[in-house]
């Protein structure tokens, strides 16, 4: 028997959109001078922040942003029902230690750079599935950690290729709820299309954006045809961190497909940096570009109105060292909330 | 033809297809300019050392033997440049012409010791101090041996 | 003027190590240990000692140099002492280059913080 609330192969329809209660982010110094300055609620003035070791300094973003993100809420860790929390690091250290300090029923997640859409979508899910009421999902991610994990010592002296990416230093979290609390205009989760793991033989790891698009290209046709949508359907898709090589891909893959979006297609990694004038090459990467973005820019466009549907594509790659060392190529995943800018509803 | 080759041939075409989407929209790495670059800084790096070699002759040091003072000069400097944070940068722009000479070994070797100092002196920074460097050493000493025996049965 | 040649096969050297790393997808690392097998194939050739004689450091400051100099090392030891040379010798020239590194990084790791 059919799922209730499962529309086409992929794609879930929440009987009653879940409302982002709030949203906070906390972000790195470059971050903080780039074209999204203002929109993060916390800005750190160095990598460290005069923690021990970038690890510690990560989870402590991560922390950050959910605590700042229930303060907005006006909610206190007592009202939570789960965390759905994950990172680029090895065994998630990152969300794991975070919720420990934070006390909080934790899930922890593995979706890559794509965490952020799998967590909120997974986190609407457990509320409009009557097991929860409210729901924190956060995700983190940090340049240096991720670079001695993934690459090289930081310090070390490698030529990096100008279509590579930078990870963005950075953490979200999102508040979801439902409730005669939440009544009015507010961001509200309407659909999840959780994706499927594509992997079309892409091998380099220094570009990430070309692995990923074809996931991301998959993910959103199986949205619009799950729920047979017009192309004029979301003001926005929002990529997560396709970045520049990955961005004029995917365009070209949705165009294969028969869905032209042109404007309202664009990539977090594209936004949160300004290429011309910092160092990042391609763009950002990382869980934290998507939530950086999401979790202050876009929650702004919501709350001016400038912004009524939005379609938000996390993306990942879900590669190790250990794999690239074994020659396999690059397998990435992408994940879609769609978020709608409307009243409290009950849906059919 | 099974149904199985059939799925993995299709499989090899759209990968295929997709590399030369891929190699259309990837940005071109700027080679003319990369290799300008090595070979000025990989140039200079060696005349460096060759002022280095004059200089320890004079001040005593046969000649065969200038060449180990001026090597441990050369790691010298590049350690320092790495500890101080410079030398990634100088890297990024120079590419081989940094990382070729006697200075990119040591650029690996204090990089990886420096990083994984967090994780202790012993476990770090002593177990991982020949990450990236490890491999030079296990080749080149592997080639000696084979050149070696070589020499010992062909003469 | 041997700075000139120096600064000539140095160059060229990196040059050769530049292509690899943007022409093919072999790593630093891969194409590091090839120059350094390439300096010692070369060194028991016979070959690389006369370029050592003719660039100078631009010769003995590429890495190609340090398999030049385990290869020596080697044969060093071979022509004295017979065939258990071929175990023997092969740090013999490199020592100062190899212990340079190991306690330059050690106390650069010790005095410095990584900076990201």
């Amino acid at each position: 028997m059919p799922a209730r609330r499962k529309s086409g192969r992929q794609t879930v329809t929440f009987s009653r959109p879940v409302a982002v209660v709030s949203a906070a982010c906390c972000a790195g110094p470059l971050e903080g001078e780039g074209p999204l300055r203002g929109s993060f609620d916390i800005v750190y003035p160095d990598m460290l922040n005069g923690e021990k070791s970038w690890e510690v300094t990560e989870r402590t973003m991560l922390k950050d942003a959910v605590l700042c993100a229930l303060g907005k809420g006006n909610l206190s860790r007592d009202n939570i029902d789960y965390l759905l929390a994950g990172d680029l690091l090895n065994q998630c250290i990152s969300a794991s230690f975070a919720a420990r300090d934070l006390s909080l029923p934790f899930l922890g997640l593995y979706g890559a750079c794509s965490t952020m859409a799998e967590s909120a979508g997974l986190g609407a899910m457990l509320i409009d599935g009557g097991f929860a009421q409210y729901n924190v999902a956060a995700v983190s991610s940090h340049y240096a950690t991720s670079e001695r994990q993934y690459r090289f010592p930081t310090e070390y002296g490698g030529q990096r290729p100008p279509y590579s990416q930078y990870t963005v230093t950075g953490a979200g979290a999102l508040l979801l709820g439902h409730g005669p609390s939440f009544q009015g205009l507010l961001p509200r989760l309407t659909h999840f299309t959780a994706g499927q793991v594509i992997d079309l033989g892409q091998k380099d790891p220094f570009d990430m954006g070309s692995a990923m698009a074809p996931a991301a290209a998959d993910t959103i046709l199986r949205h619009f045809s799950d729920l047979s949508l017009p192309p004029d359907h979301y003001d926005l898709v929002l990529t997560g961190d396709l970045a520049l090589v990955g961005h004029s891909i995917v365009e070209e893959l949705l165009y294969e497909g028969n869905l032209v979006l042109k404007d309202r297609l664009q990539d977090c990694g594209l936004l949160v940096f300004d290429r011309t004038q910092q160092n990042v090459f391609a763009g950002g990467s990382g869980c934290g570009c998507s939530a950086v973005v999401l979790c202050g820019h876009i929650m702004e466009l919501f709350k001016q109105a400038k912004l009524n549907r939005l379609l938000f594509v996390g993306t990942g790659a879900l590669l190790s060292p250990t794999t690239f060392q074994q020659g396999e190529s690059i397998p990435c995943v992408a994940h879609a909330i769609a978020l709608e800018l409307c009243d409290d509803r009950f849906v059919e | 033809m099974s149904k199985q080759s059939k799925a993995a041939q299709r499989q090899q075409k759209q990968q295929k297809d997709y590399q030369k989407l891929v190699a259309r929209k990837r940005t071109k790495i700027p080679l003319f300019r990369n290799i300008v670059v090595a070979f000025l800084v990989g140039g200079f790096i060696s005349v460096v050392g060759q002022a280095l070699m004059f200089l320890f002759v004079h001040l005593g040091y046969p000649e065969e033997q200038a060449g180990d003072p001026t090597v441990a000069t050369l790691i010298l400097i590049a350690s320092l440049l790495t500890g101080l944070g410079v030398w990634d940068v100088i890297g990024q722009f120079a590419g081989a012409g940094a990382g070729v000479p006697v200075t990119g070994f040591a650029n690996s070797i204090v990089s990886s010791a420096l990083e994984f100092k967090r994780e202790g002196l012993v476990l770090g920074v002593g177990a991982r101090m020949f990450q990236l460097a490890g491999p030079i050493i296990v080749y080149g000493a592997v080639t000696a041996f084979v050149v070696g025996v070589a020499h010992a049965v062909f003469r | 003027m041997i700075f000139v040649n120096a600064f000539v096969v140095g160059g060229l050297i990196c040059v050769l190590g530049q292509l690899l790393m943007d022409l093919t997808p072999l790593t630093p690392a891969h194409v590091l240990t090839l120059l350094v097998v390439s300096g010692g194939v070369l060194s028991g050739l016979g070959l690389y000692g006369p370029l050592v004689e003719w660039a100078g450091a631009g010769a003995k400051v590429p890495i190609t140099s340090f398999g030049h100099q385990l290869v020596q090392g080697t044969l060093a030891e071979l022509a004295k002492s017979g065939p258990i040379g071929v175990l023997g010798g092969i740090f013999d020239l490199t020592s100062s280059g190899i212990t340079a590194a190991i306690v330059f990084g050690f106390f650069a790791a010790l005095i410095f913080n990584p900076k990201g």
